[in-house]
């Protein structure tokens, strides 16, 4: 294990001032007509607040390689399980005449 | 995390041992403590993410009756406070935030901060649950619990209405919604969508329900962390438990802020706030 410099309480901070921007922007958005974008925005907005806590309090930025590899694979898994759900659930009304 | 730190109570411990010079803590399998805390956050990890494929399989669920059944989600997604969501992501972010600082407090071996800061966590864990519950009376008043559990369906279909007059009524809140932007949804198809919010809330209660579950392990989790705390058990060299204590509670932020845009923020702007 690498030995690592740890993340300051003012780096903390500012990551939480940058999650409550982030919420206080999805809360905002959201009363916005954007059409198909609104799940869209709200979605990438839950994930790089989601990527800031995993990087930064969860201290994956600061972590050994083997760590990084197991959260990323986990993560291309979960990727797996929601896109070849969906690739199927969304397509088989195109099948049917 | 070297050993050769020794401002730590732990450390101070470990240097009084003569005959073997290594940590109280250390179990005998590892060779050095950043050995025992790199495999025992790696453990953590895994752990993590058979829970994240747990979420996983829920929130996939969710999205495809989403698309199916769109406007019905849309039905209840609006009937429910976006602004207690809303506080209620502060909150947690905020709880994040101190655990953040608990862990930190730990690795520079500052107990009292330490404990401080696992107080303001569970404080702010505390009010995150009230508000859930606040949410749930909520639903629970307006007759939105799915099925008959409780003996109070939906208007259309049970004695809500008699209840509580005004309240619960979708059905008619879609056909009220639909004339507002010129669109005309005969009753008895608004009172199909009603019937079908009732997968919307069934996901609504076992998310945020199993959320609100792991909050209160995390709760316990914290009590524990902070009983140690207040020993003194944490130091430079050894505070394990709590970054593994962070890790479970950042986890369980991650899930909310995904729960909070999925299930509060669907086509808001066409309902009410």
């Amino acid at each position: 294990m690498a030995e690592h410099a740890h993340p300051t309480p003012k780096l903390y901070f500012i990551i939480f001032i940058t999650l409550a921007f982030f919420t206080c922007a999805t809360w905002a958005i959201a009363f916005l007509d954007l059409g198909i974008f609104n799940p869209i925005v709200a979605l990438a907005i839950a994930c790089t607040k989601a990527t800031l806590v995993i990087l930064f309090f969860m201290h994956i930025r600061y972590s050994d390689r083997l760590t990084m590899l197991t959260v990323s694979l986990g993560f291309f898994w979960l990727m797996i399980l929601i896109t070849l759900s969906l690739s199927d659930y969304l397509s088989r009304t195109l099948l049917v005449r | 995390m070297s050993t050769s730190d020794t401002t730590a109570t732990g450390d101070q411990a470990a240097l009084e041992t003569t005959s073997s010079e290594h940590h109280p803590a250390l179990a005998h399998q590892f060779d050095s403590m950043a050995q025992q805390q790199g495999a025992a956050t790696f453990g953590m990890w895994v752990f993590l993410l058979t829970e994240i494929m747990m979420f996983g399989g829920l929130f996939t669920a969710y999205l495809i009756y989403r698309i199916k059944y769109y406007p019905a989600f849309v039905a209840g997604s609006t009937s429910i406070s976006v602004s207690w969501g809303f506080t209620n992501t502060l909150v947690l972010i905020a709880s994040s935030f101190t655990m953040a600082m608990a862990v930190w407090s730990a690795h520079t071996g500052k107990r009292k901060p330490l404990v401080g800061f696992l107080i303001a966590t569970m404080i702010l864990g505390a009010v995150f649950l009230g508000i859930k519950g606040k949410e749930y009376y909520d639903k629970y008043d307006e007759c939105h619990i799915p099925g008959h559990v409780i003996g109070k369906g939906f208007n259309a279909w049970g004695g809500c209405s008699v209840q509580n007059p005004g309240l619960g009524n979708i059905a008619q809140e879609i056909v009220e919604h639909a004339k507002e932007s010129g669109e005309t949804i005969p009753l008895p198809s608004a009172e199909q969508t009603a019937r079908q919010t009732e997968i919307f809330f069934s996901f609504y209660f076992l998310m945020t329900g199993l959320h609100a579950f792991h909050m209160i392990i995390g709760m316990l989790l914290m009590t524990w962390l902070l009983l140690r705390a207040r020993r003194g058990d944490f130091g430079p060299s050894y505070y394990t438990p709590v970054e593994l204590g962070g890790l479970y509670w950042h986890f369980v932020d991650i899930v909310w802020i995904y729960l909070f845009p999925l299930l509060y923020l669907i086509s808001r702007h066409k309902g009410a706030a």
